[in-house]
């Protein structure tokens, strides 16, 4: 059966940015990176984007993808088309929510709702910038479908959609009928790599551009429910003892002696 | 309706009672409930069953009412079961504040019942207070991986915030404490379509469990393949500890997933961790941040997983590991 999926996807900084190249903005309201360092696709949600082209790799389908933001790097955001996707929808405009999970979730409920034909909506587990897992719980709300987070691994069969789920201690395999909404974790594994055709095929499509007029949304309507009042970077004060030695062999030695002494093994 | 009024916590079963997270919510509850000069009280949906045993422990952890949710739906964890059970107690309860846990369990259940009532919630808070100049609950939470923190204001009403799971002080239990019991009718005839449970597998390693382990010794990318977990179990076993790892080790496939320590795999509270090729990606630490001791080996003086560390190695783990694995050994033997 040919599966119509709507993958979310987040234009975040990049998480792999060392720490020193970190800091927080003028504001003191979120982190910004030096301007040379692009910002990357949310890394769950190209897994997400990977799960969705597994589905239609196998059984056929379209996989739409649907991102919203005040400002996007096209050559960024348009990877999920490189990668295979059919289509982008970018719904930037100055009043997108950036961190508040239920207004963001209204936005991609009612870009969604515009969209219409969809059986399967996937997400990645949460976004690397607030680490929040809230948006998709809300958008299922929403969409008023069932829920699985944390996917592993998405089949789609006769109406129904069985996933496995990480545990912490295992896996659990879960069953939902269609339409539903699965978020995905990195351990479905790595998502692909765009081929020079994807790049090219990307490069002939534009994505859909919608803004939150074109929702029926308006500013007041997407007032945040948790703002944001200070980012910080909390003081640290921890000072490391370096253990000697004259080559690695006797460090490792030291080691254990001082270990020993402080009781700890 | 009256305003709303109180702080409730979210009761969080486990397979022989309550959660331990539960007196973590009753210890951050009732100082918030202090602050507000307001009530603390607690929501139990289960079956008939085991209600009175969480009734009773829940009244041990001091709180002053206890709303109870009982129907035969909610004797295992079904999310929408327990979803339209506490959206019942909550409109009933109409408190200001509901606290959760940031558990397997609470992390879906909190932002859906958020959600589902219009309100806000703060996820994965290390620190709640009240704003008073807002008049809101405010709340302290890492982002960005850890690598930063956000102070955030919910300013819905009633205001929802998760807990991180031992960021908290739990109360002690008061021996013969009991808590007004106020029973809430609901009604889950009309729960829409669900996500069942077919299977469930486990694939964890003998021995020490990682979450429980005095001592956890823990392996990265700097590593370079499998082989070398063999000797860190090695080290594992002569210390009485637990092998955990990175996600990139993970990620490689050089040690199964339930090893992950970190934002996105484990927290582990030892008191010694010995983390060997992990550079210390602020992602990493988030679980690691309750380790009384981290020593760090990696060959690399720079890594960042030195600015966490109370000792330190620079030196190549193939070297150092095998000679402290011998060392290890041979005071074990005196
Ligand atoms: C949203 C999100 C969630 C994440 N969640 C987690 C998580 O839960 N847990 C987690 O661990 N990561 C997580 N990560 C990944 C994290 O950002 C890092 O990429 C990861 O922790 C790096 O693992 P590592 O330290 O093993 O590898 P690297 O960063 O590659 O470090 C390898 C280290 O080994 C050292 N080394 C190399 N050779 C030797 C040698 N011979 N002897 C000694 N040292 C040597 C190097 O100097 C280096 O410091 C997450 C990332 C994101 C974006
Ligand atoms: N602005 C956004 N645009 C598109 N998808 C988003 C956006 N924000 C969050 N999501 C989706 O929701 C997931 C969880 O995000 P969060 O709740 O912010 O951690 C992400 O992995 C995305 O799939």
């Amino acid at each position: 059966m040919p599966v119509n999926i709507i993958v979310t996807a987040k234009q975040v900084i990049d998480p792999e940015t060392p720490a020193s190249a970190l800091k927080v903005d003028a504001q003191g309201k979120r982190m910004e990176t030096p301007p040379n360092v692009p910002p990357v696709i949310n890394g769950f949600d190209e897994n997400a984007v990977e799960a969705a082209l597994r589905l239609k790799d196998a059984q056929g389908g379209k996989v739409t993808v649907i991102s919203v933001g005040k400002s996007f790097v096209l050559d960024v955001i348009k990877k999920p088309l490189s990668m295979g996707c059919d289509e982008l929808i970018l719904i930037q405009d100055d009043n997108a929510p950036t961190f508040d999970a239920y207004a963001t979730a209204q936005v991609l409920a009612a870009a969604i709702k515009k969209v219409g034909q969809w059986d399967l909506v996937l997400c990645g587990r949460q976004a690397s910038d607030f680490d929040q897992a809230q948006v998709p719980l809300g958008l299922a709300e929403l969409l008023k479908v069932p829920c699985v987070t944390i996917a592993q691994k998405v089949e789609v069969k006769n109406g129904q959609v069985t996933v496995q789920r990480v545990a912490p201690d295992g896996a659990e395999v879960m069953e939902a009928p269609l339409p539903a909404l699965v978020t995905i974790s990195n351990e479905l594994g790595q998502p692909r790599y765009p081929t020079l055709r994807g790049i090219m095929a990307a490069s002939r499509k534009q994505p859909t551009q919608w803004k939150l007029a074109d929702l029926g949304l308006n500013a007041s309507e997407l007032a945040p429910r948790v703002e944001v009042a200070q980012v910080f970077i909390p003081a640290k004060q921890k000072v490391v003892e370096m253990i000697g030695g004259d080559n690695d062999e006797e460090k490792g030695w030291n080691l254990a002696r001082k270990l020993r002494e402080a009781k700890l093994i | 309706m009256a305003d709303p009024q109180g702080v409730l916590i979210v009761v969080e079963r486990s397979d022989t009672g309550m959660a331990p997270i539960t007196a973590e919510l009753a210890g951050a509850g009732a100082q918030l409930a202090k602050a507000l000069g307001q009530d603390l009280s607690a929501a139990v949906c289960s079956d008939s069953a085991s209600s009175p045993g969480l009734v009773q422990a829940v009244g041990r952890l001091g709180v002053k009412r206890v709303f109870v949710a009982e129907h035969a739906a909610l004797a295992g964890f079904q999310i929408e079961a327990h979803l339209a059970a506490l959206e019942q107690v909550i409109k009933q309860a109409n408190p200001r504040v509901v606290l959760l846990g940031k558990t397997v369990q609470g992390r879906d259940l909190g932002p859906r019942l958020a959600f589902r009532l219009g309100c806000g919630l703060a996820q994965d808070c290390v620190e709640i207070g009240w704003d008073q100049g807002r008049n809101t609950l405010q709340a302290v939470r890492p982002v960005y991986g850890g690598a930063s923190q956000a102070r955030v204001l919910v300013v819905t009403s009633p205001a929802f915030a998760a807990l991180r799971p031992k960021a908290f002080e739990p109360v002690p239990e008061t021996a013969g404490a009991t808590a007004e019991v106020v029973k809430v009718a609901v009604s889950l005839d009309s729960i829409g379509p669900v996500a069942k449970l077919v299977n469930r597998t486990k694939q964890e390693a003998a021995g020490v469990r990682l979450e429980d382990a005095r001592t956890v010794v823990s392996g990265g990318r700097g590593l370079g393949g499998p082989e070398p977990f063999k000797v860190l179990h090695e080290l594992a076993t002569a210390l009485g500890g637990a092998v955990g790892a990175s996600r990139a080790a993970c990620d490689a496939g050089w040690v199964p997933y339930p090893y992950q320590i970190g934002l996105t795999g484990k927290s582990i509270g030892a008191d010694l961790y010995i983390a060997i090729g992990i550079s210390g990606a602020s992602q990493h630490l988030a679980g690691i941040s309750g380790v009384k001791n981290i020593v760090a080996i990696n060959k690399d003086g720079e890594a960042n997983i030195f600015k966490e560390a109370r000792y330190g190695v620079v030196g190549d783990w193939s070297k150092v590991v095998p000679a402290f694995l011998q060392a290890v050994k041979e005071m074990a033997s005196r």
